[in-house]
Parts: structure tokens; sequence; C-alpha cells
């Protein structure tokens, strides 16, 4: 059985098996919730809160308290549904009274029956650690601000936002802090992008290794976001000649720091502190983010407190250490700030089961940090022969499109592939392209910037499963 | 209607449209928001670069680095620097991996990977010890960093690090980086 031929180090496989590990947790679970619904073999969402519930009493870490509660349907149920409250159904909701308005506090919460949550990356130590957004379960273009994939570097912070503060400093005219009250004060911008983690799909370079499409494509999301473009920042204090770098600077206990190119500062950088109609989200960066569409996710500093202006580049860990790809040669590409092209089916996905041949209607997300998206292909017979996809919204920069295809299945295996041609005129590469560019002389290849065509392989039963074609 | 007519004539509007504007509606380059930081404002912060720009007064060996070690970051990194994998902890290993960057296994440590002796200060001060990052003095950061410099065979055991001498170090790595030559027109057709 010496078929593989990966070297894992210790780290990595202790990696990849944990994640395997947790993955198979999270589609246990998935399979429980659907077990009594006409769901069909998990193809759509399960409409079964209760056996949910009774899942999570039954894995709950307390079992006494969960015993008790799954008798009396009490708080630490309605506790146990990540995001929403549990209440019990009545038989005909016509023939009694509903919730008085006003009794969830004033702050809605989802459907007890809308179960999805993100999942996270098994790494040792959970201060330092990702998760990934369900995009089998996201609907249009934007993410759900709790389903939003994150990455925290030293766990997430509580911040007052009265106490906050900016400083912007280094090679400016006026030195200044900034309030949030003060930042909010400026003339906005309101914007979608998307977010992508650098490591998105790092688990895949050498094998399919992760079965469903937020394992696979997770650390990426999209999010209308408000705030204020830096360039009036800088215009407030004034940068002095030769200023051609800026160091963002958080204020979580990883007191993160990347830095970023001026001209990308001036360009369409922004300060965020709104978030799909809110304030930014706590793991998102509350109060204040700072947005740079379409370059990679860690260099959209949460929690920013400090921008220091200079003249080279700081080197700090995340963008040597961390952050760097590195190729077959040995020598690894620094400051790779751009998400290139991509795009994912995410219906059918990994580990769905379609019922039997028939019209399926495939959709996905397609994305580019380089601009709009252009176009996007489709492809059932592994990249043979493509069509050209519908894109649902109006294409924006730096953000996610959503696309969708009709396809009538004969019931004969096929493979399904996207591919998203940004308007630069990139092209999103297979795996094979990639990695003749790039090598693949580690256990995860070169780590980050995966923006491969992915391949869903479905088989004569219906099962859907994550494949290299 | 000419061109220069069209020209006239929208420009005429314009100019209508501008007199037609409230007086408050005007669009600003300096809005006054925001205080002047003082020095003092900005004493808490600092960012290290490798011109050592940023370092601090103090100055520290990898003898006594070697307590702060052993009292500071054993645990996650272990007690010979291999890094600690375990749940809850893990812990990156710090040295070794020299020549195995371009191998089928590349191992990237502090000693193997890290381009600049002064990020690894700047890290340190920053972000370490994990669970109470920014705990130590900077006298235990010089320290620490000359430690593990030593345990990586990168200075001599001897050597004080201190703002002058920091920066010199030779890492490596130092040459094995290049700037993203993406796009990667092999991509385009």
């Amino acid at each position: 059985m010496r078929r593989d031929p990966i070297v894992y180090d210790e780290k990595s496989q202790r990696m990849a098996d944990e994640m395997v590990k947790a993955e198979a947790k999270l589609i246990a679970r998935r399979d429980l919730e659907g077990q009594d619904c006409d769901c069909k073999d998990g193809m759509f969402p399960s409409r079964v809160a209760t056996n949910r519930r009774a899942f999570l009493l039954a894995a709950g870490s307390a079992a006494g308290i969960a015993a008790g509660a799954m008798a009396s349907g009490d708080a630490a149920a309605q506790q146990a549904l990540p995001g929403a409250v549990h209440y019990d159904v009545p038989p005909d909701p016509t023939k009694v009274q509903g919730r008085p308005i006003g009794a969830d506090g004033g702050y809605g919460t989802r459907s007890q029956f809308e179960t999805e949550v993100r999942e996270r990356f098994p790494t040792a130590n959970a201060y330092t650690s990702w998760s990934f957004t369900p995009l089998q379960k996201m609907l249009g273009n934007v993410t759900a601000s709790g389903l939003h994939y994150e990455r925290d570097h030293n766990g997430i912070p509580t911040i007052d936002p009265g106490r906050h503060r900016l400083a912007v400093h280094g090679m400016v005219e006026t030195p200044k802090i900034f309030t949030m009250a003060d930042i909010k004060r400026f003339p906005s911008v309101t914007r979608r992008h998307f977010i992508e983690c650098a490591g998105n799909g790092l688990t895949e370079w050498k094998k399919p290794t992760l079965k469903t499409v937020q394992g696979t494509h997770g650390l990426l999301s999209t999010s209308e976001w408000v705030g204020v473009p830096f360039a009036t920042i800088a215009r407030e204090v004034g940068l002095k000649d030769g200023a051609t770098w800026v160091l963002a600077e958080g204020a979580d206990a990883a007191v993160m720091t990347r830095s970023i190119p001026m001209d990308k500062m001036l360009t369409d950088a922004f300060l965020a502190y709104g978030q799909n109609g809110e304030a930014i989200r706590p793991e998102q960066g509350y109060p204040l983010r700072l947005m740079l569409p379409g370059y990679e996710g860690n260099l959209h500093i949460k929690w920013l407190r400090r921008l220091e202006v200079s003249d080279k580049p700081y080197m700090t860990r995340e963008e040597t250490s961390k952050y760097t790809d590195l190729l077959g040669n040995g020598i690894a590409r620094q400051f790779t700030f751009i998400m290139d092209a991509k795009s994912v089916i995410t219906f059918p996905s990994g580990n769905m089961k379609l019922p039997g041949a028939g019209f399926y209607n495939i959709t996905g997300l397609a994305w580019s940090g380089r601009g709009r998206v252009q176009s996007v292909d489709v492809s059932v017979d592994a990249g043979k022969t493509w069509y050209p996809a519908r894109i649902e919204v109006v294409a924006e920069p730096m953000c996610t499109v959503r696309f969708s295809f009709p396809w009538m299945w004969d019931g004969k295996p096929a493979v399904l592939q996207s591919r998203c041609m940004d308007e630069t005129g990139y092209i999103q590469p297979t795996l094979q392209q990639l990695i003749a560019i790039r090598g693949d002389n580690g256990p995860f290849g070169s780590i980050y910037h995966l923006n491969a065509i992915q391949s869903w392989a479905v088989a004569v039963d219906g099962s859907v499963t994550n494949v290299h074609a | 209607m000419s061109t220069r007519d069209l020209i006239a004539g929208t420009a005429a509007l314009c100019l209508a449209a501008a007199c037609a504007l409230p007086a408050h509606a005007q669009v600003q380059t300096h809005y006054g928001f925001g205080t002047a930081a003082a020095p003092a404002d900005l004493a808490k912060y600092f960012a290290i670069a490798p011109d050592g720009s940023g370092l601090p007064p103090g100055s520290g060996t990898a003898a006594e680095g070697a307590k702060v070690y052993a009292e500071n970051c054993s645990a996650c990194h272990g007690s010979q620097l291999q890094g600690n994998p375990a749940k809850g902890i893990g812990g990156d290993k710090l040295i070794g991996g020299r020549g195995t960057l371009a191998s089928a296994n590349p191992v990237k440590t502090v000693e193997s990977y890290w381009p600049y002796s002064t990020t690894l200060f700047d890290y340190v001060k920053r972000a370490m010890p994990f669970s109470s990052p920014g705990s130590l003095t900077d006298d235990q950061v010089y320290s620490v960093v000359a430690y593990v410099l030593s345990q990586a065979h990168i200075i001599k055991p001897a050597e004080t690090m201190n703002a002058r001498t920091l920066p010199r170090v030779k890492m490596p790595n130092r040459n094995g980086f290049i700037p993203d030559p993406r796009p990667e027109l092999a991509l385009y057709r």
C-alpha cells in the first residue's frame, strides 16, 4: 500500500490527519441531521432541527446538563444552537399565537432549522487557527457575517471602541491619533469585496484531501464593507516625499503587522468599520479593519490600531517566515499580495449525492484579485468541453460573482469543473499548470496561492467526490 | 448644435448647478479630525526594520538567553528548540533544516528560512511568549534571540546581541527570496 509518494513531516501529517478527522465528524453530524428527512441524501439543506439538537446535546461536554436539557427543553438546549434559539414547533402555526414582537430583545437570530456552522481547522492550538465558511450552504454572493471565515493568530481580542485609537505616523507631516468617532466623521465608501486566505486549499496541492467545498475552498468570504479611504487619511496627515510603504498593526495578542506598498494604499485601501449593514464583527476586526481589495487575507489587518508610513518594508514575521511561497528550487516568492482569479462549483460539490439523472442547477462562486470577473466557463467532462455560465450578479472589482449553469445529467459518470476569466485576460489554471511553474516540493506544495480549477466527480450512483482530474 | 456650443452649453449648465448647490456641500482636503500625536503617544509602538531602526537599548547573550528560553519558551518550542506539535501547544521548530528547502521535505525554521535576524527580535518582543505576549524585557529579548541564533550556529555562543550587532547577523537564507513575479504570463493566452 505504498502508493502515496508524499513526504509529510510530523506537523504536516498531523494537520492533514486532524483535518480529515474533523471533517469526518462534521459530515457525520450532517448525515445525522438528514437521516429522517426527504432531503435526498444530503443534496439539499436538512430540515430536521430536532435531530441536530439531540446530537449537539448528546455530544456536549457537560453530559449531565445536556440530559436534563433534553428532558425539559431549557436554556442549555437553546444555547446549543449556534446563532439560533430553539422554539417548540406547533402542529399548525395558524392555530396558535406566534411569539410577541420584541421578545428576542431586539436582535434577531437565524431559524433553528438552519444549522450550518464554520468549522475550525484543527491546528494544535485553538488560539492560532482558522475556520472555514460553509460555502455549500451559502446563498447568493454575500457571506452571512456570522459565517465569514476566520484566521486569528492569537485569539479574538475584546476591544472597547470608545477606548480604541488609530495612530498614523512615520513619514507624515502631522502624526495623528484618531478615535473611532473621528474616523466615522470622514466621508465613507461602501464596497463589496471578497477576502480569501492565501492558504485556502493548502491541503489540496498533492492529492484530494478534504471531502467538502467547505474544506477545500472555505477560506473565502464576501461582505459589503463600509469605511474611510486611506487616501483621505493620508491627505489629513500629509505624506512626506519618499513614503513608499505603510506598516499596518493590529491590536490583538499577536500584534499582527504587515508592510503594504503605498501605491496600493492610495489606490483603493480603506479602513472599514461596517460589515453587511452593521458594525464589523469582533472576529473580523471590530472596531476597525484594513481593507486591501484583492490582496491575500492576512494583509487585511484586523483590530487596526496603527499605520506607520515608511520608505521600506519591515520584513515582519508574517511577510518572511510565513505567507511566502517556497518554489521547487528552494527559493521563495515574497510579497505575493494578489489573489489570482479562481472559481469553484458549490453545488453539486463534495460529499453530496444526486438522487438520480435529470436537471440540476450547477452553481458556484468566481472571483479575482486583479479586477472584475469577466466570464466563467463550466465543464461536465473534466475540461474537454466548456460552456459559458450565467453570471447572476453585476460583476464588481475584487468581488465574487455567483454563477450558475443548467445541467441535464444523463446518469453517467461526470467530472464538473468551473474556470474563471478576469478582466485582465487571466484564465484560471489547472493544478498541473501551477505545479509546472512553481514546483511541489513540500507536503503541501508551496502552500499559498493555490487557485487551480477544482474537479468534482459525479459517480453513477450520484455521489460527488473531490478528485484531481 | 456644434461641439463648441455643446461644451459651452454644458459648462453653463454646470455653472448653474454649482450655483444651485448649497454652500455646505463641499469637498475637503483637510477635515481637522483627530489630534496631533505627541512623541509620548507613540512611545509604546515599535517596528524593527532590517537596518536595525527601532531596536531599543539593551543587550543579551546566549548564556542569559538559555535561562529566559527555559522559563518562557521551551514548553512550546521544546528543550532542544525542536518544536512541540502536541495538542493545545503547537510551537514551531526553531532550528535545523538547512539545505532542505529545495528537497521533497523542506523544513522551515529560523535557521533555515528566516532572512533577517531583526524579524526574530521584533516578533519575540511583539508576540511572545504566546500566552503572555509582550512580557519580556528588552534585555531578555536580546538574550533569547542570541540563544536561538547561537543554537542555530548562526552566531558564536559568546557574541553579545544589541542594537549594533543584531542587524549585522547574516542569516543563512538571506538571499532565498525573490519579489512576486506574477502575473504568470504563461497563464494568459
